[in-house]
């Protein structure tokens, strides 16, 4: 007989362990030179602090009870114990504070598509910056850490959590249309986002404006001549654009139609992409609402690059490489 | 080499989507005289079956696909964009069962529960949880007419076009689940990277 392991995890053996150690090692170099010092949370927290935030998909999904019968859950990020860290060992500190991890975090799986329940992630949080500035300084860091774990051809998608909700407003779409609209949004149907939009009988220019905005997605043209009701909400993305260095500029693929599943986004939403490999290898963005849940008002950004997938992608990168190189 | 991959769909949808693929300018000659030949390169198609393709497409394995939405319905969980309603292909996913007076009703009045078989589980699982009605599934992979013509089940939940195969195994639609085209998918983040190339296709598609 021969002892399985739950799906959804694995064993990693020294070859891997090698590549993955000498990969965190180069990114721990970048959040420190950054000025990010490295925090660890326990794996295990009350599941009174992750009932804090909006209940969301990709919360917690591993629940014990302890010898006393409280309930604990596994994390699904490291966002939120540093949002209790600080509220809680930096209550009387001085913002800003600059926080890296290299964690493990543990979700749910679906059956037969290689995803993991536990996987380790490397982020930072910058608590007490605001936007643009606090934002401009996390996606630095973010592209510095991706040069550093060797990757090429990696783009970030740069987003705006509260563009479309703002856009719904503006044509006064009501609280129950608009949740439906937004569910197809984050689901990626357009065809049903298309019948959501026929359904409100708006004036045909605005019907369009609904649909058109989120498919407009490329370099900082997409910011340009935008129709009225988009030109403020486009001002937080410029303002990002105009603070960042050109090799962080031209990382950048900006995306009106990029709305993140996860609840606690605010603003600025991210998401990393490379060529060689079809899934988002990270996320990020402004969670200006978090912290004050836990009593410690501040605004705040942060991102998780999920390390195993980039590990993924630099070796398809790698290989493609070297199969240009063949004569 | 072609910029983008197309997954497409063999069986019922593979006509029209050559016709379509044909207006839109790709050369798919050599996909029609060669159905061995899966993956073609030049022009950027791979040829799989329906229910293969949003597997490649959420893998990144192509860019974009073509497939039913009873694929999609069925497999609702993948992360995919749906770009388009092509139009043709056009069926719908029904309840049946035999004609005269209807088995499922009356299992479902004496036995609390009805026995289905259907190629698409998780649909019918939902179809009938939201219609407040316990209903015992069962997976076939082929013929799923035969079902209640031998006892297997009291009904199936399928999707017909005309209507013909059901009514030559003497089966009667009872409810309409849902209305099925051929839509065009695509991997999330080709839509990032390769947005000016699909871009330009669905331009093509929408002057169509």
């Amino acid at each position: 007989m021969v002892d399985r392991i739950p799906s959804g995890t694995r064993d990693f053996l020294p070859d891997e362990m090698r590549e993955l150690r000498a990969m965190t090692d180069r990114i721990r170099a970048v959040f420190e030179r950054a000025g990010y010092g490295e925090v660890y949370t326990p794996a295990l927290e009350y599941e009174t602090t992750f009932a804090r935030t909006n209940p969301s998909a990709s919360g917690p999904a591993y629940r014990v009870f302890d010898e006393l019968g409280n309930v604990l859950v596994l994390r699904s990020d490291m966002t939120i114990p540093i949002a209790r860290l600080v509220a809680t060992r930096y209550r009387d500190a001085e913002p800003p504070f600059r926080f890296s991890y290299f964690a493990h975090a543990y979700r749910s799986v679906r059956p037969q598509r290689g995803q993991s329940r536990e996987f380790l992630q490397a982020g930072i949080e910058l608590i007490g910056a605001t936007a643009p500035e606090g934002t401009a300084e996390v996606l630095t860091v973010l592209c510095n850490a991706l040069d550093a774990a060797g990757l090429e051809t990696y783009r970030v998608g740069l987003g705006d959590a509260s563009l479309y909700p703002a856009l719904l407003d503006r044509l006064g779409v009501d609280p129950d249309r608009r949740e439906h609209i937004l569910t197809e949004l984050a689901n990626g149907d357009f065809v049903g986002l298309q019948k959501e939009v026929d359904a409100l009988r708006l004036d045909p220019e605005d019907a369009e404006l609904l649909l058109r905005v989120p498919q407009r997605r490329g370099g900082p043209e997409v910011l340009q001549t935008l129709p009225g009701p988009l030109e403020a909400a486009a001002t937080g993305m410029r303002a990002v654009h105009a603070l960042l260095a050109p090799e962080v500029a031209n990382r950048l693929i900006f995306d009106l139609g990029l709305v993140r599943g996860l609840g606690y986004y605010t603003g600025a939403v991210f998401q990393v992409y490379d060529p060689a490999y079809g899934v988002p290898m990270g996320i990020g963005g402004r969670y200006d609402e978090l912290l004050g849940q836990f009593g410690r008002p501040l605004p705040a950004v942060g991102f998780a690059l999920n390390v195993e997938r980039l590990h993924i992608a630099l070796t398809s990168e790698e290989r493609g490489r070297s199969r240009r190189q063949l004569p | 080499m072609s910029e983008l991959r197309i997954a497409v769909p063999r069986g019922a949808l593979f006509a029209q989507t050559l016709e379509l693929l044909d207006r839109l300018g790709l050369s798919t000659r050599e996909v029609r005289e060669n159905d061995r030949k899966l993956l073609f390169e030049d022009v950027g198609i791979v040829t799989m079956r329906p229910s293969d393709v949003p597997t490649y497409v959420e893998a990144g394995a192509a860019d974009l696909g073509i497939t039913g939405k009873d694929v999609l319905l069925e497999q609702s969980e993948r992360d995919l964009y749906e770009l388009l309603d092509l139009g043709y292909g056009d069926c719908t996913m029904v309840l049946a069962t035999v004609a005269g007076e209807d088995p499922a009703a009356e299992a479902l009045r004496r036995l609390g529960v009805v026995r289905i078989a259907t190629k698409y589980p998780r649909i019918a699982t939902r179809y009938f949880l939201e219609t407040g009605r316990q209903a015992e599934i069962v997976e076939v992979k082929g013929s799923v007419e035969l079902a209640p013509l031998t006892g297997l089940a009291e009904g199936i939940v399928d999707l017909t076009a005309s209507g013909a195969t059901l009514r030559e195994n003497g089966l009667v639609v009872r409810e309409e689940i849902a209305h099925s085209t051929a839509r065009l998918i695509a991997n999330p983040v080709s839509h990032k990277l390769k947005a000016p190339a699909i871009d330009a296709l669905l331009e093509r598609l929408h002057a169509m």
